[in-house]
């Protein structure tokens, strides 16, 4: 038999790839269908905000937060406020808590909507997107009611949240929960359980928990390889000790502990379990002031803190160093997709190209939260 | 058993004397300054000791601060859910440390941020590349001192303010 000859491709995906989640780019380097490597480039996002941080000043920096990631902004809100609290020492009014917990439950909501609606148009079912889309829109639509805006909300303040809940909010909020568990249902019977997309994501980049440790990969990613973490929980900040509530993690129900589809189940199972959390802020929300009174130029005493809070896409952390005076000296945000980005590389040795798509949307990487 | 940050810096202490230069204990968070030959081996000893077992490298930054830059370290244990704060100063001349991506694989694109920003050469590193900045941009972005150019490749970096342009067409 005469040789076949053979080489190796070095192809290029991005940076304006429709399943790339923002701008993103991978040098792939194939041998035919096999991926020796995938390696990303990312910084098409980069916008300094870091750097915006050192120039704005504590309050000014809020809106800022919002384009850290703007899928789930309420969580980079929520996180430089309590950094910012933590250095200044201000105490949140605690129906301001109750207000945070459930505009941040609702994003991560709709945070986990789009992520499981671009799963399945990323291996190739557009239908449910839709699905999970119009879900989405009805969250934007109560969000926007709570602060005016659908997308970069800075509903948050150093101390507090910016606005009340609206006259006959709550309501319409339990009436969108009852709404929204069933067709949880329905999601599950028209892509979760469909067999064809179970083999596109049935051990697919399998990761352990050592790996992900290592790594530093956290939230749902941590969760889908088994490994029973979350900061809610187990480092609980704000009023999280008072809901009950469960921790999904993958079990390999369709393949090895720690595959695609481990990952993609445990977003799908939050949602109940933040829907769970939402109706019971909702129905305990005290009366009282939502914002704490902090002073107009906010000035926090020279020293430096780090933060760590639950985002939809995990543990984010929030270095903040303070020089005592009304701008910060350093701000870094660490985040759960920078993170998983940078296990992409290892992860996508050996995998098919096809399946490339399918671990970035698993581990539900958002672009402008790795480049900031 | 789950340690107070003070407590971890107080073993290292013990075990290695003269390397830890500073223990500050300052609020909210207190840290350790090390000396930046033995950071890697202070690195080790507490991701392997049992009894701090730091398995995982939370957060990796750089400050600068004027006079120097210093390199933060952020060390968790999901064991025993402490947590320890080291820090080495380096000259902003040439600011050079060990990399920490044998022990950790998340040092690995932390430190290539840090590379790219701050200018901090991390020896020993697999992939020492920009991260975020394109490959010729010149500089670090996050030094206090970086003056951004006025153009990239022809491309201007400052843009008319729109309004005052709106107004200019308008007379």
């Amino acid at each position: 038999m005469s040789t076949f000859r053979t080489e190796e491709m070095t192809l290029n995906m991005g940076p304006q790839h429709p399943s790339t989640h923002g701008v993103l780019r991978f040098i792939v380097r194939a041998d035919g269908e096999v991926m020796r490597e995938a390696v990303p480039d990312v910084g098409y996002l980069h916008r300094s905000i870091e750097k915006i941080a050192e120039k704005v000043g504590y309050h000014g920096f809020m809106p800022y937060t919002d384009r850290v990631d703007y899928v789930s902004a309420m969580f980079t809100n929520h996180g430089w406020a309590m950094a910012c609290e933590k250095l200044g020492g201000v105490a949140v009014p605690r129906r301001g808590e109750f207000c945070r917990v459930i505009a941040t439950e609702l994003n991560r909501l709709a945070s986990h909507l789009l992520s499981v609606g671009t799963m399945g148009m990323d291996i190739g079912a557009m239908t449910p997107f839709t699905h999970a889309i119009r879900e989405r829109e009805m969250i934007n639509d109560l969000i926007e009611e709570l602060c005016g805006a659908r997308l970069t909300f800075n509903y948050m303040r150093i101390g507090g949240v910016g606005w009340d809940l609206p006259p006959g909010w709550r309501e319409k909020a339990l009436a969108y929960l009852s709404h929204l568990e069933p067709i949880i249902d329905e999601y599950n019977a028209l892509l979760s359980f469909n067999k064809i997309y179970v083999e596109r994501l049935a051990n697919v980049a399998v990761i352990t928990p050592t790996e992900a440790i290592d790594y530093n990969l956290v939230g749902p990613n941590l969760r889908g390889s088994g490994f029973k973490w979350d900061l809610r929980k187990d480092l609980p900040y704000s009023i999280y000790p008072e809901f009950e509530f469960d921790v999904p993690v993958g079990k390999g129900e369709w393949g090895a502990v720690g595959d695609a589809m481990d990952r993609y189940m445990v977003r799908i199972r939050e949602m109940r379990e933040s829907a769970r959390i939402l109706r019971q802020a909702l129905q305990q929300v005290p009366d009282g002031p939502v914002l704490a009174k902090v002073p107009r130029t906010f000035k926090p005493p020279a020293g430096e803190c780090y933060v760590r809070l639950e985002s939809a896409r995990g543990d984010m952390g929030w270095y903040v160093v303070s020089d005592g005076t009304a701008y910060p000296w350093r701000v870094r945000v660490r985040t759960g997709s920078f993170a998983a980005m940078g296990m992409v590389r290892k992860l996508s040795r050996g995998l098919m190209i096809a399946d490339l798509v399918a671990l970035i949307a698993s581990l539900d990487v958002i672009a402008p939260e790795i480049d900031r | 058993m789950s340690m107070e940050p003070l407590e971890v810096y107080g073993r290292v202490k013990e075990r290695f004397g003269g390397q830890v230069l500073e223990i500050a204990d300052k609020q909210p968070d207190p840290w350790m300054v090390v000396e930046p030959g033995a950071l890697a081996e202070i690195c080790r000893f507490l991701k392997d000791d049992p009894e701090t077992a730091m398995d995982c490298l939370g957060n990796e930054s750089g400050v600068d601060y004027k006079d120097r830059i210093e390199v933060v370290y952020h060390l968790f244990s999901y064991q025993y859910r402490h947590t320890a704060v080291l820090k080495v100063k380096l000259p902003r001349d040439r600011p050079s440390v060990a990399t920490l991506e044998g022990l950790w694989n998340s040092a690995n694109w932390m430190e290539r941020e840090i590379f790219d920003l701050l200018g901090v050469n991390f020896d020993g590193h697999s992939d020492l590349r920009r991260l975020l900045m394109p490959e010729d941009w010149p500089g670090y972005p996050l030094r206090k001192d970086f003056v951004e150019p006025l153009e990239y490749h022809g491309i201007s970096t400052m843009r008319e303010n729109p309004i005052i342009r709106l107004h200019a067409k308008k007379k």
